[in-house]
């Protein structure tokens, strides 16, 4: 694949960049300062054929359109929010992502999530290691985790795997998503309202699309309540964010366990000062054993492509 | 006494040997309490004036009950410690004198369960440590956070498979773990694999987690040689008490990169934590608070007031300990 011309949109990582570094003419784009990213892409169109991006940034209309000989898109994540699936649609552009291979870490995160906020162990390690231990005594009570209800929105493969983790703890489970699901035991809500007023930790395991978007908004919060605890897993734009941190401030949402933020790698502010709150920085994936399991399929999808066998995860 | 001549007869009398806030507000309505730090005299004086008579013995914080605590209360028949743990209590000597004794049962264990569990996670995946760098307004400074390890897949090792330990166990099936133990004896009914040496448990685990009580045998379970046989990737959890590990040889080995992490929620002289620990971000500590949830208080103080009551009619003790 020496020839082929692949756009990596972000140092996402470095096996994977070394990888198509060896293999292929590797373009990176974010060594370009963005004013400077059109004429980039307009120097080196007549090789790109292949770009790879992530959660931080894919395949936008303009990118594509730059890209007269672009053939596949090829997602370092699940989540395909950030590639215009249409325009690809339209041209003809194959599209993969890595599912399966992360569903177990971004699961487990959302369970390590919900009890580092109710059981405050982000809070507690720094109460210690401030000296507050000897000089102010014991840390008070927390919140249990076991047996509270956990809601789900979105019953695909990470949130099945939520339930699963969610259940060895003796957690009910009730979920919300777009149509019933046949196969489980769990408790359907047929809107997200409901699912909120009925669950004491709430997760977002649902895809991004326009119409999930703020599908947690201040409505939601509030039927969360002062003892809900959010969980977001899924992507920034999951959550009205001034209007989470308004809800958090003014105690009428419990806490919240976030990896993910509107404007990353951007948190904003006001939330650091909270102690209800656990801020992760888009780790869900992070572990060495699934992001380079994840660059394994992106190399193999593109491998697959150019030697024209069958794409191992397509989307379109 | 004071407020003797206000007592109403039928509340029996319950000792306390330090002020609980939850006991002073939950137990006062049921029995009546004689609080030895409210009196002029000093304890010795005032039990011999106030508590020979008295058979029920409630024990919160810890305080020790030796010999010489059991031959200044004569009348003592029951004695509930509001902790699961026991090494503080002089067994084999309330045995002798015939005097039952209550813990806490299984009211803590899916706390601690749950706690062990939290802290494992956060040493794998850095939860902590990210949430510190995120606060700290690294993300968009120094890029992305180094990554963590995957638990799923990993073999954990369980010292003590006890009320906790088995909760960490079936928790942890539930996230692809393969779980393997040592404990005082096999457990027939158990599916998980046995191992009699805590050596060979650790060197076939990725994982410790240490949920099993002090005794004079366990004292130093987690030493130089089984943290050794851990290894450089290995990540040690201790939700028991602190002396089961050897702190210093722990130290080392975290300094010198011998184990990989460790989640510690109790240590050799609470609440003094070893320096050493402080600098580390690949190990997560917590203040003794791993059963410490609003939820469990109050299972707590029901199965006080039930393990008294049950004594008081002469029926067995709900969450009875034998030496």
């Amino acid at each position: 694949m020496e020839a082929l011309g692949v756009l990596l949109t972000f140092p996402m990582n470095p096996y994977l960049e070394e990888e198509l570094d060896r293999r292929c003419k590797l373009f990176r784009l974010w060594e370009t300062p963005p004013e400077s990213r059109r004429d980039f892409l307009r120097a080196h169109a007549g090789s790109i054929r292949a770009v790879v991006g992530n959660a931080q940034v894919g395949a936008d209309a303009e990118t594509i359109d730059s890209l007269p000989k672009l053939e596949i898109v090829s997602c370092f994540s699940v989540g395909l929010d950030k590639v215009d699936l249409d325009k690809c649609r339209q041209r003809g552009i194959r599209v993969t992502n890595t599912p399966d291979v992360l569903t177990e870490d971004v699961a487990d995160l959302a369970i390590g999530l919900a009890i580092a906020v109710m059981r405050r162990i982000p809070e507690a390690d720094r109460y210690v290691r401030s000296g507050s231990w000897k000089s102010k005594g014991d840390y008070k009570l927390t919140t249990r985790f076991s047996g509270k209800t956990v809601g789900i929105i979105g019953l695909g493969r990470i949130g099945k795997a939520v339930a699963k983790r969610a259940e060895a703890f003796g957690c009910p489970i009730v979920y919300y998503s777009r149509s019933e699901k046949p196969d489980t035991n769990y408790t359907y809500c047929s809107n997200v309202l409901d699912l909120a007023a009925n669950c004491q930790v709430l997760v977002v395991a649902c895809p991004l699309t326009p119409e999930t978007r703020h599908i947690v908004n201040r409505e939601v919060m509030d039927a969360l309540g002062p003892k809900g605890v959010l969980v977001n897993i899924g992507r920034g734009p999951h959550v009205d964010e001034p209007e989470l941190y308004k809800a958090l401030i003014e105690g009428r949402l419990g806490g919240a366990g976030i990896d993910v933020f509107e404007q990353e790698p951007h948190v904003p502010e006001e939330l650091f000062g909270l102690e209800n709150v656990v801020l992760l920085p888009h780790v869900g994936s992070g572990t060495i054993e699934t992001r380079t399991a994840m660059a394994d399929l992106v190399l193999g999808n593109l491998e697959a492509h150019f030697t024209n066998k069958p794409l191992l995860t397509p989307v379109i | 006494m004071a407020g003797d001549e206000r007592r109403p007869p039928e509340l029996r009398p319950l000792l306390l040997l330090r002020p609980s806030p939850l006991a002073l507000s939950c137990l006062s309505t049921r029995f009546h309490l004689l609080k030895p730090w409210d009196s002029p005299l000093p304890l010795p004086a005032f039990l011999s004036a106030h508590a020979a008579a008295v058979e029920a013995l409630l024990i919160t914080g810890l305080i020790p009950v030796t010999a010489d605590t059991l031959d200044s209360l004569p009348s003592v028949r029951c004695i509930v410690t509001t902790s699961a743990g026991v090494n503080h209590i002089d067994l084999s000597e309330c045995a002798r004198r015939g005097v039952v004794v209550a813990n806490t049962g299984t009211v803590f264990s899916e706390d601690g369960a749950d706690y062990a569990v939290g802290l494992l996670i956060d040493v794998l995946r850095r939860v902590s440590a990210a949430d510190q760098y995120v606060r700290r307004g690294l993300w968009p400074i120094t890029g992305d956070y180094p990554l963590g390890s995957k638990l799923g897949g990993k073999r954990v090792g369980i010292i003590g498979l006890g009320n906790i330990g088995s909760r960490v166990a079936k928790r942890l099936e539930a996230f692809g773990c393969t779980i393997s133990y040592n404990s005082r004896t096999k457990k027939p009914s158990v599916p998980y694999k046995y191992y009699p040496n805590v050596c060979d448990l650790a060197a076939d685990s990725d994982a410790l987690v240490v949920s099993c009580s002090l005794t004079s045998k366990t004292h130093h379970i987690i030493n130089k040689d089984v943290l050794s046989a851990l290894g450089k990737q290995g990540i040690i959890i201790n939700v028991g008490r602190g002396e089961l590990i050897d702190e210093e040889e722990l130290i080392k080995c975290l300094m010198n990169g011998d184990i990989k992490g460790a989640g510690l929620d109790v240590f050799k002289n609470e609440p003094s934590v070893p320096e050493e620990f402080l600098s580390m971000n690949n190990v997560v500590l917590s203040p003794h608070s791993a059963v410490c949830t609003n939820e469990v208080s109050q299972d707590l103080i029901h199965l006080v007031i039930a393990n008294f009551e049950a004594f008081f009619s002469g029926r067995p003790l709900i969450t009875p300990v034998s030496a």
